[in-house]
């Protein structure tokens, strides 16, 4: 025994080792090879510039231009003079202690930004002295340059990355910039290209000592892509003037191809506010603005009730089914008694009305009436119900349309299904009468309308409506935008429809905005709607709503305008459309008279209504907008009072 | 001269020990801090050095060989002697390096007197117990003994080197062969694993559980009762070791946590899994072993070794050279390794054990021991196993004096067994 006793502890040790070496270099020699890649190579990477966005007319909207990141790799900082450095990047000794605290938190094999975003001057002095400090070095990146100081929803803005998308998709690094919303973010493969990288092999300093397997696993960058969108600038930055002081906003798409000339939000800011040093302030007052809500694409999310525009889809409905004909006559006694504890009004026109005048003179007892055999076709409500969602939802109406954008709202069109399971006892159709003026349940967005007239102009079809023209130069191909969408509503039947929205504008309630020499069919909206004012719904001044498109015969531009409490549809909404088609189909303007009006009329008094303590009026008959001196300063008192933070 | 006074060397050990310093150096070289290889003789660099070294070595090995044989014994007490004046002395004349006194300023050159200790106690240790009337029965030879080892141990730690020290504790496998109970390494192991315990268990429980475990030793030792003849459990004794063990729990426990300082502690802690700190302390062993994985079956090109090459792991020349083995030379290189030294301490023990001369099988399982424990220790640590503690690797690791001492250790016990047939007392 007492000679064997080291002869077996050594052949368990040694047995024990060789296990040992066996896990080590055959069954987890994958996990630690990976580890010792991670830290020999170092990579660097090459960003190539990111893709240019033009217009339809091939006009610049988006360059880029050179900007420098200083980074840090806190393992290989060793010992510096952190106030020689703080001089030298001119920044507060305190934040860059913090900022490499956070860093090295992060991680210290691993490069963090510590200043973002240097200019060309501000980079020129550091370049000599930053070779002092180990481990800090500068990435040389490509940023937007914006060429247009408007459209800033459309485009979108780009921004690093944050942490969430890094573990999503492993593409990105700490510090790679990535499309956040907009085009930008819609179109981030095309625009990004593929950055391309060399690896080096690096000793535990950090040095660079030679390039890893002679460069065969060096990627090249490929560049991005320039994008051709649908968008007009020229229209675009016209729209966006318009749009000035109010909330709201324009989508103009060209019926024929389904092309979006024209998407502006209200209110709205120069995109180049989110670049160079001052970009995280402003994008912190962008989407803290709580009040103005500039970060929400209202013609993309807002969900409104579409009023009296959606008359229109009724009319054609009722052709559809063949419960009314073009020229039948129905009564309007200021309004319409359906059953209900007071009657539906309507404001004072001639009476009996057929289907032109009815549209022309937007009569809600006139719809009320033909939304009424509708459904009433149908063998109970419900199937009627049914059969009228299933018409109206073939304008794309009430579900995502499918562009080409980031975000979106689908709407609302209601179905039988919907009121069933809404109401406990049998329901007719006089419980539902709103939809037929386009209030009560029924919600669209912007784009939503302006899709639905495009489809009224191509007299019965659409294109999904889409952002993208050419890619490096390559129009587009995809079949989901150059598809024909067809509604459930025969072609006969929109001519009728048609003959009445040129009437809105030749006797209607749009007949003080004609544009001379072109004919353009449009349909008026008075949308009324509610908010929460200090805990308490409460009625608000009707949101003004135009549809329209023209020429009547051979139509180039389908517009829906959307004004937040603009009150009656021509007091701004018409306004606003018959301008763009000015612009859009002249390319100049002689109705001056409607763009002093829009550019001498503020809604942001109305809008200052609500933020107030004091009891106000709604639907005031005489517009209030007109902007003075002493108004203004009032406004800025107020906003001042209330301490809000606005983006200016 | 008379039959068998041509001296036989063992080839299979020399042989051995030559194969090791060679792939040692080779280690050296692959592991060299330097961005720029330069011939191998270059003395500016650590294989330079360690080349040089090896010289030197050839030439100790020749005059240890030519030395007469009876002269390690006869002078194993002037050596001892010698040696610990040299380890004293160092509180006088030593030079600081890394913290630790351990180094006498020799020229441009360092001597570590620690590595020279190891063979002077092993002749201490053999000369003793060779006498007639020695016996490790003897409560005082057996104190004796113990002191001849605890001596250089105790002079060692607070250099502060406790892990030279440790290796001291190599001479139990010398004792126990020449008769010393097997309770002692038991003993040993059973302080280790309280010691450990304390660290990872609340210390109620394991005062509960040595209650426990003694209270079922006592019952079933109560059997002996029924057989007449053996003497009756005395209970005092249990209590005694009772006590003891809990004494011994707490106060390690509080060493451990009061008396030790952070370096030695985080080093246990790493091993034991209860800091996980793989930038700081934890760093070297990392990298270690994400060098050796690195290497996997086969091994990797000096310009693949990226570890290696790169300096990621902390003192790789030294006390690290077998992950250099591990990056260099694969899962090949790391097992022939880790068998040469099987073999090698295979080899001494067999040498040992066909000694007909007790001084000469004394020593050989002194040197088998001593090798032993610096295997298992060094590459232990290397492979994430054991803590780390800063010894090297014999005839691998860079470092003159390191090498020379394991060489004059093995080539003492070659010389002796060469002579086996005809030395005797």
């Amino acid at each position: 025994m007492k000679k064997l006793l080291l002869f077996s502890i050594v052949t368990l040790v040694g047995l024990t080792f060789i296990g040992r070496m066996i896990y080590l270099q055959v069954i987890i020699s994958d996990e630690l090879k990976l580890e010792a890649e991670n830290n020999s190579v170092k990579t660097v990477y090459d960003y190539p510039e990111r893709g240019f966005i033009f217009d339809r007319n091939g006009k610049l909207m988006v360059a880029n231009q050179v900007a420098y990141d200083v980074m840090v790799i806190p393992k290989e900082t060793g010992d510096f003079d952190i106030s020689k450095l703080a001089g030298l990047l001119k920044i507060d000794e305190a934040r860059l202690k913090k900022k490499i605290k956070t860093a090295r938190t992060w991680s210290t094999k691993q490069a963090s930004v510590i200043v973002p975003q240097l200019t060309q001057e501000e980079y020129a002095p550091l370049q000599e002295h930053l070779r002092k400090f180990p481990g800090f070095y500068i990435q040389r990146r490509s940023l937007r340059k914006y060429q247009v100081d408007h459209s800033a929803s459309v485009l979108g803005y780009i921004r690093e990355v944050n942490q969430g998308k890094i573990d999503r998709d492993d593409y990105y690094v700490q510090g790679d910039l990535a499309g956040k919303s907009g085009i930008e973010l819609q179109y981030e493969e095309e625009l990004r290209g593929v950055k391309g990288y060399k690896k080096f092999t690096r000793d535990h300093y950090g040095r660079a000592r030679e390039p890893y397997k002679q460069g065969s696993h060096d990627l090249a960058p490929v560049a991005g892509k320039d994008l051709t969108v649908t968008l007009d600038k020229e229209l675009q930055k016209y729209a966006e003037m318009l749009m000035k002081n109010k909330r709201g906003g324009i989508v103009a798409i060209e019926p024929k191809t389904g092309e979006i000339l024209s998407l502006v939000t209200a209110p709205n800011y120069d995109p180049s506010l989110l670049m160079g040093r001052n970009r995280s302030k402003n994008i912190n007052a962008i989407l803290r603005d709580t009040v103005r809500l500039p970060d929400v694409n209202r013609v993309l999310q807002g969900q409104y009730a579409p009023g009296s525009p959606f008359k229109v889809i009724n009319a054609l409905i009722g052709l559809q089914e063949g419960i009314v004909t073009p020229q039948e006559r129905f009564r309007c006694n200021h309004g319409y008694d359906y059953g209900g504890r007071k009657k539906m009004a309507c404001h004072s026109h001639a009476s009996p009305l057929a289907m032109s005048k009815g549209i022309a003179e937007s009569c809600n007892a006139y719809f009320a009436q033909v939304y009424r055999r509708i459904i009433e076709k149908g063998a109970t409500s419900s199937q009627g119900m049914d059969t009228w969602h299933d018409h109206v939802t073939s304008f794309g109406l009430g579900n995502y349309l499918g562009y080409d954008l980031p975000v979106g709202q689908p709407g609302r069109i209601p179905d039988g299904e919907y009121y069933t399971s809404r109401y406990k006892y049998k329901w007719y159709a006089p419980t539902t009468i709103s939809n037929a003026i386009g209030q009560g349940e029924v919600a669209v967005t912007p784009i939503q309308l302006a899709n639905m007239t495009a489809a009224i102009a191509n007299r019965g079809y659409f294109y999904t409506p889409h952002i993208i023209k050419k890619i490096n130069g390559t129009p587009i191909d995809n079949p989901k935008y150059t598809k024909k969408n067809f509604t459930t509503i025969e072609a006969r039947h929109f001519e009728p429809v048609i003959e009445g929205m040129n009437e809105v504008y030749n006797s209607g309630t749009a007949k003080y905005v004609k544009i001379p020499g072109i004919e353009i069919c449009g349909k008026t909206g008075t949308v009324e709607n509610f908010a929460k004012v200090n805990g308490v719904r409460k009625q608000q001044t009707d949101h003004s709503v135009f549809i329209a498109f023209a020429p009547k015969e051979d139509p180039k531009i389908a517009i829906a305008v959307f004004i937040e409490n603009g009150y009656w549809g021509s007091r701004y909404a018409a306004k606003i459309a018959s301008l763009l088609i000015e612009k859009h189909i002249k390319g100049e303007i002689t109705r001056t008279d409607l763009e002093d009006y829009l550019m001498s009329h503020s809604l942001e008094y109305e809008y200052a209504k609500k933020l107030g303590t004091q009891p106000y009026k709604i639907n005031v008959a005489i517009d209030q907008g007109l902007i003075t001196d002493e108004k203004e300063q009032k406004l800025h008192r107020l906003i001042d009072s209330l301490n809000l933070k606005i983006l200016n | 001269m008379g039959i068998g006074d041509k001296p036989k060397y063992d080839i299979a050990a020399i042989l051995i020990y030559t194969v090791l310093v060679i792939i040692g150096l080779l280690s050296i070289y692959s592991a060299a801090p330097v961005l720029e290889y330069t011939s191998i003789t270059d003395i500016n660099q650590v294989y330079g050095k360690q080349f040089m070294f090896i010289g030197v070595c050839a030439l100790l090995i020749i005059i240890i060989l030519s030395i007469e044989v009876k002269f390690y014994e006869q002078f194993a007490g002037l050596i001892y002697v010698v040696s610990m004046i040299s380890l004293a002395g160092l509180y006088v004349l030593g030079k600081e390096v890394n913290g630790a006194v351990s180094w006498y300023p020799l020229g441009p050159f360092t001597l570590q007197p620690s590595e020279f200790a190891k063979f002077a106690t092993a002749l201490a240790v053999a000369k003793f117990l060779n006498q007639l009337n020695v016996s490790l029965k003897n409560v005082r030879d057996f104190m004796i003994v113990s002191a001849i080892i605890a001596i250089p141990a105790l002079l060692i730690i607070p250099q502060p080197d406790p892990g030279s020290a440790l290796i001291y504790s190599a001479f139990f496998f010398a004792l126990h062969r020449e008769g010393l109970s097997l309770w002692y390494l038991s003993l040993g192991i059973i302080a280790l694993a309280l010691f450990l315990a304390a660290l990872v268990i609340d210390l109620w429980w394991i005062i509960i559980i040595i209650v426990v475990v003694v209270g079922i030793i006592y019952l079933l030792s109560r059997k002996r009762k029924h057989n007449k003849r053996l003497p009756k459990p005395r209970i005092y004794l249990y209590v005694i070791a009772t006590f003891i063990c809990i004494i011994y729990t707490l106060s390690t426990s509080y060493i451990f946590n009061n008396v030790l300082k952070d370096r030695h502690r985080n080093r246990i802690d790493i091993v034991l899994g209860r800091v996980q700190d793989d930038a700081g302390i934890g760093y070297n062993i990392n990298q270690s072993m994400i060098a050796i994985g690195n290497g996997g079956w086969q091994g990797k090109s000096l310009e693949e070794a990226t570890q290696t090459r790169g300096g990621y792991v902390p003192e790789q020349h030294t006390d690290f050279v077998f992950s250099a083995i591990g990056e260099v030379s694969g899962l090949l290189g790391t097992s022939i390794t880790i068998l040469l030294f099987m073999f090698l301490i295979y080899r001494i023990i067999i040498m040992a054990e066909r000694q007909r001369n007790q001084f000469a099988r004394i020593y050989g399982y002194g040197v088998a021991g001593i090798f032993f424990l610096h295997f298992f220790v060094n590459i232990g640590m290397v492979i994430g196993l054991l803590p780390t503690v800063g010894i090297p690797l014999p005839f691998m690791s860079y470092g003159g004096s390191g090498l020379m001492g394991f060489t004059i250790l093995l080539f003492i016990f070659i010389k002796l067994d060469a002579h086996r047939m005809s030395y005797d007392h």
